[in-house]
């Protein structure tokens, strides 16, 4: 067969915004200035055979657009100075050739393979520097051949048939030094404990493991899928604050013993909640895929929160898209499947103009550009509105950026759960299995090291949108078909692939996989690859044999592959793997889920001293809040924002972006999941990242800020619910996990304080990355709190924009002068007040949460905003931007003991919020606000200036535009 | 036929005389739910029907009184934005589509549906003198990438059937997009005809064109004035809380301009049916 090579470039009134993009990138690099112009054309490179007439028909019915495009069979001469054209490596997804092959065979009943490139014609580079500049910033070379000059080969490369047989792992006689080598060299990330485990397990039973069995047992004991470290034994030696840890006793010398670190903090709040009352409203907690709570009285919601850190360091673009593909997948597997309706994301990078980048890590600059592509093509492709979310930058994040997806579903109450039967089938839907993933759920495990790029280019994946929204349509129509749920239970195939997927669902009854039946990308695969890949896209099923026919017809309507894999149930419950009838691997499913050796980890917390200044000075207001509202922390989000479809599906009714410019950040979205119904869920997110000095403080304020979020739009307080997302600079020693008791510990407080429920949560442990020279960089503790809680009926809602001049603005809450880890301090060492983090307090925060929800729901606030990062100046400065208005503001009257001018107008005490009332409801809503400290500290003006007495005095426009642009000039 | 159900919204389907409204579902489109949403507060029943369904049975269009194309990604938008799904329908649905024209049956074809009618020559549809020939073209945004956002708008004096009549102040004269490909291009000729014949039924205010279009050109109908695309999301914009700042705006009680869109369609095709019967 012949590779037929086909051109399509602009023609020249189309433009090239293509190729205007990737000039503007270059340009943005170290000695990309010499590149004077670039031009871009997509190449289509065609295996079959196909005469002349048959490729030029394909071309002119297909591939160009007889206004837009012109056409070239082969490749154009060269014009430009050099050329480079990027394609992706053989075995890497390339989903345009999936649907332009799908395509072709429609149109024209031919099988044809077809691969997808880009040509760059540049000037004023040589094809060397072209290539160089090309790999920084048109490709990545993990996932790319980028090729001087024309790619036009003779053939594509095909996979070879591989050994199928399962290979004896020698275990049983291996000493310490040598177990522990094979937990490293076989990837399989397991501590000397763990081999011990499973050494005892082979020698009890007689015989040495299989590859399979052990690849399928490091995959289920992954830090990744069963949370080793958060649910160990953790000795605890430190403080604690507000009352500690109920279900932890003392032991010698005042250490806490903590049995289950998990369960005596984040589930212990959502129990005890439930147990107070919540057990109505709480439908599925920890258990499944995500979070359920109830909507109304038909219907339920919930949510999941993932992370996909260590692939977005590799390759941002694909690892955010598989991040928010995979998260996706979570919801349509969670009971018996939802549909998704919202997806939020928060990304935690280095900073965009930071100099000096170690080996082996990509730019800040196009970390962050490059995981919003993903998210926004995943996203916008699955018809999911991305709402809700934020940026945060600190170089610690350079090594190992932070990628958190989340995905909220709606789905009919009667659906919340399912569990296969004994006999029915294992399906599989959706995408084919290919070498793609191989060891991912082992590899988020592991600490990246420079070398890590080469070592795991396998677990790095490109997503295809297309295939997942095909596999979400076929199972909302198999969920919803007139007979019934076709299925009894579902689940994705993520982390561990069908490994984890069927492992987990058989986890009762036991089942027998057939691998030979897995459809496959390309040959060559052996069955402990088909077995582990994380291939994205696949979605595993329990479906009655009775049940397939109805299913199948699905599938065929909806383009969707499907194939049965095997049935679950053995005699034994025991995991039996096939290959072509011989049995590769048999494995105790009891032992799989129940053989983990319990862990005691020693944990331990200093707090450091906190330092006094030698000299403090009062910053001028002006040059401060200027300074504040450029900060790439505080800055608008707008660039990312608006290449997020946030209203697709049409029921986003606050969005992201609010006010009559739509520039104004709000505090959360809120969508209306019932179509016809005005019952409305918000959908915020709390990160308290520079508090992470100590994790109590931060996580108290991340569920603090998050609730304030939701409350500003109209979110009934009494019915929020949280999850949590830790991602740890690794937890191999005491101090770090001190800090992990000490955020879990805030967990539980918080949780029980704001009467929030945890219902879902995730942790990723090890994100620290180690240069060449042995430098480990680690990140902060991170902790991100995400959210939503039921508005009643979202005409009640509220927006952050400033509505009229004259109505005054109230300041809820007290401010006290501890500036630890706020803004203010990291712009100004030498800023007065407290280095002192500020702490929550736990009966104010709820008490004020409350209150200012009952009176946005009396309808008595006209808009409310949460001051955060930056303090009271920069909320009100936002506000007022917001509603194109200016704002008097008198800080004097901020309440707390301060002396400090600065400190009241940018400290960032949590549990404050500003609410924009009208004179003539003052009296009613002071009365209303009873004992809780509030004052009046401003009043808007249709004169666009902020001003306070004589020490501040900006333009709203000056502030405006720094506060826009503060993000794409950091 | 199987149809999916939609979301949660339970419509009064056995009200028999409502108009039907045929929503095309394919791989990647998904505004499917909100353009049921649509034509069932507009008054019609709306079912949807998969493009492989339709190739297969094409005459299960005959049935329908109204048809939408929505907006999504069809088959990812590889090549461009709805090349394949236009190569689908034009090469399987053209004829029964062209008789429904005939037959008066409105059509929308919002963003996706838009680039996919203008490719598989829906739209601009015949006009004399111009032959088979393809002179429109949606292409990228001038920016170079996806944008969401709310425009202001205008709707031209046109033959439109979905545009007529409609009223709002000029607060609530908005439509949000959301796309990549969107800049509208047309050879001078079409342009020309275009105007002449009042086939250009939406435009962007001057001062709020998102992606560079020819004469701010959101959207067109053909000859007839049946079919209507346009690249904004009409089916976004039809509750008031919808509205990009409606928490400033006073309540109102008629429809959004989005909605008065739908209502007009299926009070044509009543109308129509009407003088058919009397």
């Amino acid at each position: 067969m012949t590779v037929h090579r086909i051109e399509v470039r602009p023609s020249l009134h189309a433009g090239d915004p293509a190729g205007q993009s990737a000039l503007e990138a270059i340009h943005a690099m170290p000695g990309g200035q010499q590149l004077r112009g670039i031009a871009t054309a997509a190449v289509y490179l065609i295996e079959a055979d196909l005469d002349v007439k048959q490729v030029e028909h394909i071309g002119h019915t297909l591939l160009a657009h007889p206004v837009s495009d012109e056409l070239v069979i082969g490749a154009s001469p060269i014009r430009s100075t050099s050329v480079i054209e990027v394609h992706p490596l053989p075995g890497v997804m390339d989903p345009d050739a999936d649907s332009i092959e799908a395509a072709i065979e429609r149109l024209l009943g031919i099988e044809v393979q077809v691969r997808t490139g880009r040509r760059y014609d540049l000037d004023g580079v040589d094809a060397t520097v072209g290539r160089e500049l090309a790999s920084k910033c048109l490709a990545n070379p993990l996932i790319h051949d980028v090729h001087i000059g024309p790619a036009h080969p003779e053939s594509f490369p095909i996979g070879h048939a591989h050994d199928m047989s399962s290979n004896e792992v020698p275990l049983c006689d291996l000493k310490d030094d040598a177990l522990l080598r094979l937990s490293r060299e076989g990837h399989l990330f397991l501590s000397l404990d763990e081999m011990h485990a499973l050494q005892d397990h082979f020698r009890a039973l007689g015989r040495e493991p299989r590859d399979i069995e052990l690849e399928t047992l490091a995959q289920t004991w992954s830090e990744h899928c069963v949370h080793k470290t958060l649910k160990a034994t953790v000795d605890y030696a430190g403080e604690l604050p507000g009352g500690g840890i109920p279900s932890a006793s003392m032991i010698e010398d005042g250490t806490l013993r903590i049995p289950n670190l998990l369960k005596c903090t984040v589930a212990a709040a959502t129990h005890q909640l439930m147990e107070e009352g919540l057990d109505q409203w709480c439908l599925s907690v920890f258990v499944d895929n995500a979070g359920i709570v109830g909507f109304d009285e038909d219907t339920a919601v919930c949510f999941k929160v993932e992370t996909h850190n260590h692939p977005s360091a590799l390759e941002p673009y694909g690892g955010a898209a598989t991040g928010i593909g995979g998260c996706i997948r979570d919801v349509i597997g969670t009971g018996l499947a939802a549909r998704p309706i919202a997806a939020t994301d928060v990304f935690c990078v280095g900073s965009q103009t930071m100099e000096h980048i170690p080996d082996g890590c990509l730019h800040p600059r196009r970390i962050l550009h490059r995981v919003v592509e993903g998210v926004r093509d995943y996203g916008n492709r699955m018809g999911i509105p991305t709402l809700d979310g934020t940026v945060w930058f600190d170089n610690r994040y350079v090594g190992n950026p932070l990628v958190f997806c989340g995905c909220v579903g709606v789905m009919p109450r009667d659906l919340v759960s399912g569990a296969p039967r004994a006999g029915d089938r294992i399906i599989a839907m959706g995408g084919r299995t290919g070498r793609d993933g191989v060891h991912g759920a082992t590899f988020s495990s592991a600490e990246l090291t420079d070398t890590h790029a080469d070592e795991f280019s396998h677990a790095v994946q490109i997503g295809n949108a297309i295939t997942e929204k095909k596999v979400l349509d076929a199972i909302m129509a198999a969920r919803d078909h007139a007979s019934g749920c076709l299925f009894t239970a579902i689940t994705d195939c993520g982390a561990g692939g069908f490994s984890s997927a069927v492992g987990e669902m058989g986890e009762e009854l036991g089942a027998v996989v057939n691998l030979e039946q897995a459809p496959l990308k390309y040959t060559g695969l052996t069955p402990t690859e088909i077995w582990i890949s994380e291939a994205q896209e696949r979605m595993v099923l329990a479906v009655s044999a009775d049940r397939l026919e109805a299913l199948a017809s699905i599938c065929e309507e909806h383009e969707v592959e499907w194939c049965d894999l095997g049935e679950f149930g053995t005699p034994q419950r025991e995991l039996i793997l096939r290959y072509g009838g011989s049995e590769l691997g048999r494995l105790s499913m009891q032992f799989m889920h129940e053989g983990l050796p319990d862990r005691v980890r020693q944990a331990s917390w200093n707090p450091t001293d906190v330092e006094v200044p030698a000299e403090v000075c009062e910053s001028d207001l002006s040059q401060m809040l200027h300074a504040l509202m450029s900060h790439p922390n505080i800055a608008s989000k707008r660039s990312i924002i608006r290449q997020y479809d946030h209203e697709v599906q049409g029921r986003t009714m606050i969005k992201p972006l609010v006010g009559p410019d739509g520039e104004g950040p709000s505090d959360a979205a809120v969508i209306t999941p019932v179509r016809g119904s005005t019952r409305g869920l918000a959908i915020g997110s709390g990160l308290a990242t520079g508090l992470a000095a100590d994790p109590y403080d931060m996580v108290l304020a991340a569920i603090d800020e998050c609730v304030r979020n939701l409350v500003c739009v109209g979110a009934d307080p009494e019915q929020i619910a949280i999850l949590d997302n830790y991602c740890w600079p690794g937890c191999e020693d005491e101090e770090r996990m001190g800090e992990l008791v000490r955020a879990s510990a805030a967990c539980l407080h918080g949780g029980l304080a704001y009467r929030t429920p945890f219902i879902s949560g995730k942790d990723s442990l090890n994100n620290q990355f180690t240069t060449e020279a042995g430098e480990t960089i680690r990140i902060p503790p991170t902790m991100l709190i995400s959210g939503f809680g039921i508005v009643s009926d979202v005409r009640q809602c509220v927006t952050m924009d400033a509505k009229a001049p004259d109505n005054l603005l109230v300041l809820v809450g007290e401010t006290t002068d501890c500036i630890g880890g706020s803004h203010l301090l990291l712009m100004s060492q030498a800023a007065p007040g407290s280095r002192m983090l500020p702490r929550t307090d736990l009966k104010a925060g709820p008490a004020n949460a409350r209150v200012v929800a009952g009176l946005i729901a009396e309808g008595l606030v006209r808009s409310a905003h949460d001051p955060s990062e930056g303090g009271v100046l920069v909320a009100a400065a936002e506000m007022a931007c917001a509603g194109g208005l200016g704002v008097a503001l008198d800080p004097q009257a901020v309440q707390g003991n301060l002396d400090s001018l600065s400190v009241a107008c940018f400290a960032e005490t949590p549990s404050r919020y500003l609410l924009e009332v009208t004179e003539s409801n003052l009296k009613h809503i002071i009365d209303r606000l009873g004992e809780t400290p509030c004052s009046v500290i401003g009043r808007f003006t249709a004169d666009p200036v902020m001003t306070a007495g004589d020490r501040l005095d900006l333009q709203i426009e000056t502030l405006q535009q720094a506060w826009l642009t503060g993000m794409e000039c950091s | 036929m199987t149809t999916a159900t939609m979301d949660t919204l339970e419509y009064a389907a056995d009200m028999a005389d409502r108009p039907r409204a045929l929503i095309m579902t394919a791989a990647g489109i998904n505004c499917d739910h909100e353009l049921a949403e649509a034509f069932a507060l507009a008054g019609a029943t709306p079912e949807f029907i998969h493009l492989t369904t339709l190739m297969s049975t094409p005459d299960l269009i005959d049935q329908f009184d109204l048809v939408g194309l929505p907006g999504g990604f069809s088959y990812g938008d590889a090549i461009a934005a709805g090349r394949i799904a236009a190569a689908l329908v034009s090469s399987s649905l053209i004829d029964r589509l062209r008789a429904a024209i005939d037959r008066g049956v409105p059509m929308i074809a919002p963003c996706n549906g838009f680039q996919i009618a203008v490719q598989a020559g829906l739209l601009p549809g015949p006009r004399a003198g111009a032959g088979a020939r393809t002179e429109a073209a949606l292409l990228e945004n001038d920016c170079g990438r996806f944008i969401d956002r709310w425009v202001r708008v205008e709707y031209p004096a046109s033959r439109c059937v979905w545009t007529q009549g409609i009223t709002a102040d000029d607060e609530a004269m908005l439509l949000p997009v959301a796309h990549g490909e969107g800049r509208f291009y047309g050879e001078t000729d079409l342009l020309k005809w275009l105007w002449s014949e009042s086939c250009v039924a939406v435009q962007y205010q001057s001062d709020d064109d998102p992606n560079g279009s020819v004469d701010h050109i959101a959207g067109i109908c053909d000859h007839s004035g049946l079919v209507l695309g346009l690249m904004p999301h009409p089916e976004r914009y039809l509750h008031w809380t919808q509205h990009p700042f409606w928490t400033r705006i006073k309540p109102r009680s008629e429809s959004t301009p989005g909605l008065q869109m739908f209502q007009s369609a299926v009070t044509h095709v009543l109308k129509m049916r009407a003088g058919t019967q009397a």
